[in-house]
């Protein structure tokens, strides 16, 4: 966990490098925020981030899946909170002090939802254009990866950029071994 | 400068529509034999103020139709006119019809005016003093359902009584205003910019009048206009000098291309100016009028300063001149016309079934075009649908008082939380307790803010229940009870369709035709008596006929034939009433544009569930039945005692609990070894364990650890087991689906005083859960035994 947070600094400095490599092309961008997840690094647009706040016990939901962790008063809503690594596939880490929730606006046919999302660490933001974008591989009818926005390479570092009004609102995720492969093909 | 006026079309909407029901109420008072001016000058005000808002808005047809509108109710008010059912039968319609219009306008959609021009046609000739052609005319109109027939009609008495000028010729208008028009904020130029609309105009100023600059005062008006206009009925130049006609020197003149056409108008004009004296009469009378009901001076002010009493006279100018022609026998006088209306109600006696055809007609042939219509307003309802409430201000008042009594309540905490010490604690907690007083009493001023009296939902049924008996020959009485009766404002507007559907079931299913009624020994006229009034934390509202009641048999048969029912099952009375609510089923022999098509019921009893109420039926075989609608108060606060199971809290709502036991294990049976019972006085209740549901780690599964709590719903008893009662309190209900989505057995989330969300059990749909689980219970519990 601290070594995640350890990792900012330097993040933050390459980031800095970024956004003028990009001020140079003077191209319109977008700006993400990333997180860190089982090592992996995955940024949302920062628009649909409402606030950043720590774990805080939720209150669990009966029946429901076992990455749906509870739902949590925020300020009088009702938010859900959903584990992204659980949602991946992956392992539950401890939660810890450390541990972030991602508050995010997501939009679906009947309006706009605000979900938590439970991830490792945050990481950085970064400004890029969709010029830089690379789109994941395909792989057929059988794995939908639609969640994928795109893939960019920033300092020799693989980011994913996952579309957040997809990849909570699909019933089914293809899990992390399927991920990997699409990442690092 | 100009004002965005679309900014208070909303407003003018909301007001209308008021003014309708106002209108509609007061016809549906009125009796032919009892003269009652005070109903009728409700109803003429309420006309004519929508009248006006309409012209100021620029909602020409509403405007035009109300006039007509108006016109009779002025004539009836006046005493020229004897009130017949016809004119209420007519004026009813018209009402349903500017409703239409005001509908269509209100979503942005051109409305439909074939009825307008129909119902306008029958007006005109009800003016013209010859009930009986006219009307007939619009009926075959409405009947053939060609438009081209009512706008004939139209024409045909048209020319004679709004003045609508021949193809050729044009209004030659003299404007002077009085010098202080300006004043008063009337702007000449906005009304010649209005009458171009109606047609091409010239403008020419007479400017004689103007003194010398030095003796120029800026506010006074000096000038006159002759104007030219080609084009426009006189009913729609008259509304664009409404406002100022009192104020002024106006002469409106057709001038003919044809000249012998133009004489007789221009003698009536004469005759009109000479009418000046007893137009500011029935001015006076007017303001007199409004003097004595102060709550109608809000309208008067509402609608301007304007003269109701001109224009009708002036109409009523026009029509006498008809009534020369048509009869040259006749003199025009008042006293004339008084002595036809016996002969006139006569005709609208005899047009009385034909009348009701056309009714029938109406309602039964275009049906598929009316659907049709209402498919297509659907999304477009809806987006008007978010409307303004409207509040007494007593109800403001109080909770104003209220928060300053928190304000103050909380500078006097903030005070002794700002030096505190031990000393202090016993104010503190007398704060604390009155800032809970002060809270609960500003929730629950809040929450009567959304409540309404149920009489906003009744007073659509009077019409309804009229309409309805006169299409069916039946007679019925409806009886209102309760009606100050308070509900939430959702619940009331997602209220008002079951209802309908419940009392046009009583309506054709229950009550007998007189006949019948007679037969059976009961009085010919029939009761529906609709009852609301509350009962614990929910209002009760009934249904109450004194029909034929539910045909048992009937009902079983129907049953049997659609499969519902085993033959040779046996079923109490009550399980053959819920039958009912099958879907699809109906015992209705034909099919009748009011009911019989088995749609109803089950859409009953669904929408009443989604409001988390529900309806029940009794019935006697001849003596009449009885529905029983049960709705929550309000959908944002329950009465809730928090249960707790492991380390989660649940809400169980105070409603359905019936009481809580410690469990004495020598009354639990174990059916058939299985799933356990509570016996519980002389009833069976099974027991469901909380925990099992909601996939709960409890303190303990053993019945004796915990408690029992017993509860109802949809008239099943079950004991839910929990680990232990904590608090009951009132909660304020959040909804899960807004972020998330629907969890089975949970109606939604409230936050506690500590800040935790809590979850609120759903009884109905954790008892349907319970159901279908059962079986795996069993099979589980099997294998452990």
């Amino acid at each position: 966990m601290t070594e995640q947070v350890l990792t900012k600094p330097t993040n933050a400095s390459s980031n800095d490098e970024v956004e003028n490599a990009l001020g140079a092309h003077d191209t319109a961008t977008d700006q993400y925020l990333t997180f860190i997840m089982a090592n992996e690094e995955y940024g949302v647009d920062i628009l649909s981030v409402q606030e950043i706040r720590g774990w805080e016990d939720a209150t669990p939901i009966p029946n429901s899946p076992d990455f749906v962790k509870g739902v949590i008063n925020l300020r009088g809503t009702i938010v859900p909170i959903i584990d992204l690594r659980l949602r991946f596939g992956l392992n539950q880490a401890e939660y810890g002090p450390m541990t972030v929730v991602i508050v995010l606006k997501v939009s679906d046919e009947k309006g706009n939802k605000v979900i938590g999302i439970v991830v490792d660490a945050v990481s950085d933001v970064y400004s890029l254009s969709s010029e830089e974008m690379r789109h994941p591989p395909e792989l057929g009818d059988q794995v939908n990866i639609s969640f994928i926005k795109g893939l960019v390479d920033v300092q020799g570092k693989m980011v994913i950029l996952l579309n957040i009004d997809v990849l909570l609102n699909l019933k089914e995720l293809p899990d992390v071994e399927t991920l990997k492969k699409i990442i690092h093909e | 400068m100009s004002i965005d006026l679309s900014q208070f079309h909303q407003v003018f909407f909301e007001e209308s529509f008021e003014g309708l029901d106002s209108m509609e109420e007061g016809l549906l008072d009125l009796n032919p034999d009892v003269f009652d001016v005070e109903t009728i000058n409700t109803i003429f005000r309420a006309a004519h103020s929508i009248k006006g808002g309409a012209g100021t808005f620029g909602f020409q047809v509403v405007a035009e139709f109300t006039h007509v509108v108006e016109t009779l109710l002025d004539e009836i008010r006046a005493g020229s006119r004897s009130l017949t059912s016809n004119h209420i039968d007519l004026l009813l319609r018209s009402v349903d019809c500017l409703r239409e219009i005001m509908h269509a306008l209100q979503d942005g959609d051109e409305p439909e005016m074939a009825l307008a021009n129909e119902l306008k046609a029958s007006f005109e000739a009800v003016l013209s003093g010859q009930d009986a052609a006219p009307v007939e005319d619009a009926q075959a109109a409405s009947v053939e359902q060609t438009v081209s027939a009512a706008s004939d009609a139209a024409e045909e008495t048209s020319d004679v009584s709004t003045d609508t000028p021949p193809p050729s010729g044009y209004w030659s208008i003299y404007f002077k205003p009085d010098a202080d028009v300006l004043r008063t904020g009337n702007e000449p130029v906005r009304m010649f910019r209005e009458l171009e609309c109606l047609g091409a105009l010239s403008v020419e100023a007479v400017t004689c009048d103007v003194p010398e600059f030095s003796q120029l005062d800026p506010e006074v008006c000096y000038l006159a206009w002759n104007l030219t206009l080609n084009g426009g009925t006189r009913a729609e130049i008259d509304e664009v000098f409404e406002w100022v006609v009192d104020e002024s020197e106006l002469s409106i003149r057709w001038v003919d291309d044809v000249e012998d056409v133009t004489s007789q108008k221009i003698s009536a004009r004469d005759e009109g100016a000479s009418d000046e004296g007893a137009r500011d009469e029935g001015a006076r009378d007017e303001r007199a009028l409004s003097a004595e009901h102060p709550s109608d001076v809000l309208a008067q002010t509402q609608s301007g300063k304007e003269q109701p009493i001109q224009e009708p006279s002036i109409q009523e100018q026009s029509i006498q001149e008809q009534s020369v022609q048509q009869a040259s026998s006749q003199a025009p006088s008042v006293s004339e016309q008084s002595t036809q209306a016996p002969s006139v109600s006569e005709q609208s006696t005899q047009e009385q079934p034909s009348q009701e055809q056309q009714a029938q007609g109406q309602s039964a042939e275009p049906q598929p075009a009316e659907a049709a219509k209402t498919v297509k307003k659907a999304p477009a309802k809806s987006a008007s649908e978010s409307t303004s409430i409207r509040v007494g201000i007593d109800k403001i008042d109080s909770l104003i008082n209220m928060v300053g009594e928190l304000v103050i309540t909380q500078s006097m905490l903030g005070q002794l939380g700002a030096n505190f010490d031990m000393e202090k604690l016993v104010r503190l907690q007398e704060g604390l307790a009155q800032l809970e007083h002060n809270t609960r009493e500003l929730q629950e001023s809040v929450m009567r803010i959304r409540m309404l009296p149920i009489s906003f939902t009744f007073s659509r049924f009077p019409r309804l229940v009229r309409d309805l008996s006169k299409q069916m020959d039946k007679k019925i009485d409806l009886v209102l009870l309760g009606e100050n009766t308070e509900l939430d404002k959702t619940v009331m507007e997602k209220i008002g369709d079951p209802m309908v559907h419940l009392i046009r079931n009583s309506l054709d299913h229950g009550i007998e035709v007189p006949e019948a009624r007679v037969a059976a020994g009961k009085p010919e006229t029939g009761t529906i008596t609709l009852n609301a009034f509350h009962q614990g934390g929910n209002i009760i509202i009934q249904i109450i006929d004194d029909g034929k009641g539910l045909d048992r048999d009937r009902i079983l048969s129907k049953a049997i034939e659609r499969g519902l029912v085993a033959e040779g099952e046996r079923l109490s009375d009550e399980q053959i009433h819920e039958l009912i609510f099958h879907p699809g089923f109906s015992t209705a022999d034909k099919i009748s544009d009011i009911s019989g098509r088995g749609v109803g019921m089950d859409v009953v009893r669904r929408n009443i569930q989604e409001l988390n109420g529900s309806v029940e039926v009794e019935s006697t075989p001849g003596v009449g039945s009885t529905f029983t609608i049960r709705l929550p108060l309000t959908l944002a606060i329950l009465d809730g005692q928090l249960v707790r199971v492991g380390n989660e809290v649940f809400i169980l709502p105070l409603v359905s609990i019936i009481e809580s036991l410690q469990v004495d294990l020598s009354m639990i049976n174990n059916v058939g070894g299985q799933s356990e019972v509570l016996r519980l006085r002389d009833e069976y209740v099974p027991i469901v364990k909380l925990h099992e549901l909601l996939n709960v780690e409890p303190d303990s599964t053993e019945l004796e650890n915990g408690l029992l709590v017993v509860v109802e719903a949809d008239n099943t008893k079950v004991g839910l087991f929990v680990d232990d009662l904590l608090a009951q309190q009132q909660v304020v209900i959040k909804s899960l689906e807004q972020n998330y989505q629907r969890v089975e057995g949970i109606s939604g989330a409230t936050i506690l005083g500590d800040g935790k969300v809590a979850l609120i059990v759903d009884i109905s749909g954790m008892l349907k859960m319970a159901n279908q689980t059962n079986g795996r219970f069993k099979s589980k519990d099997f294998q452990a035994a």
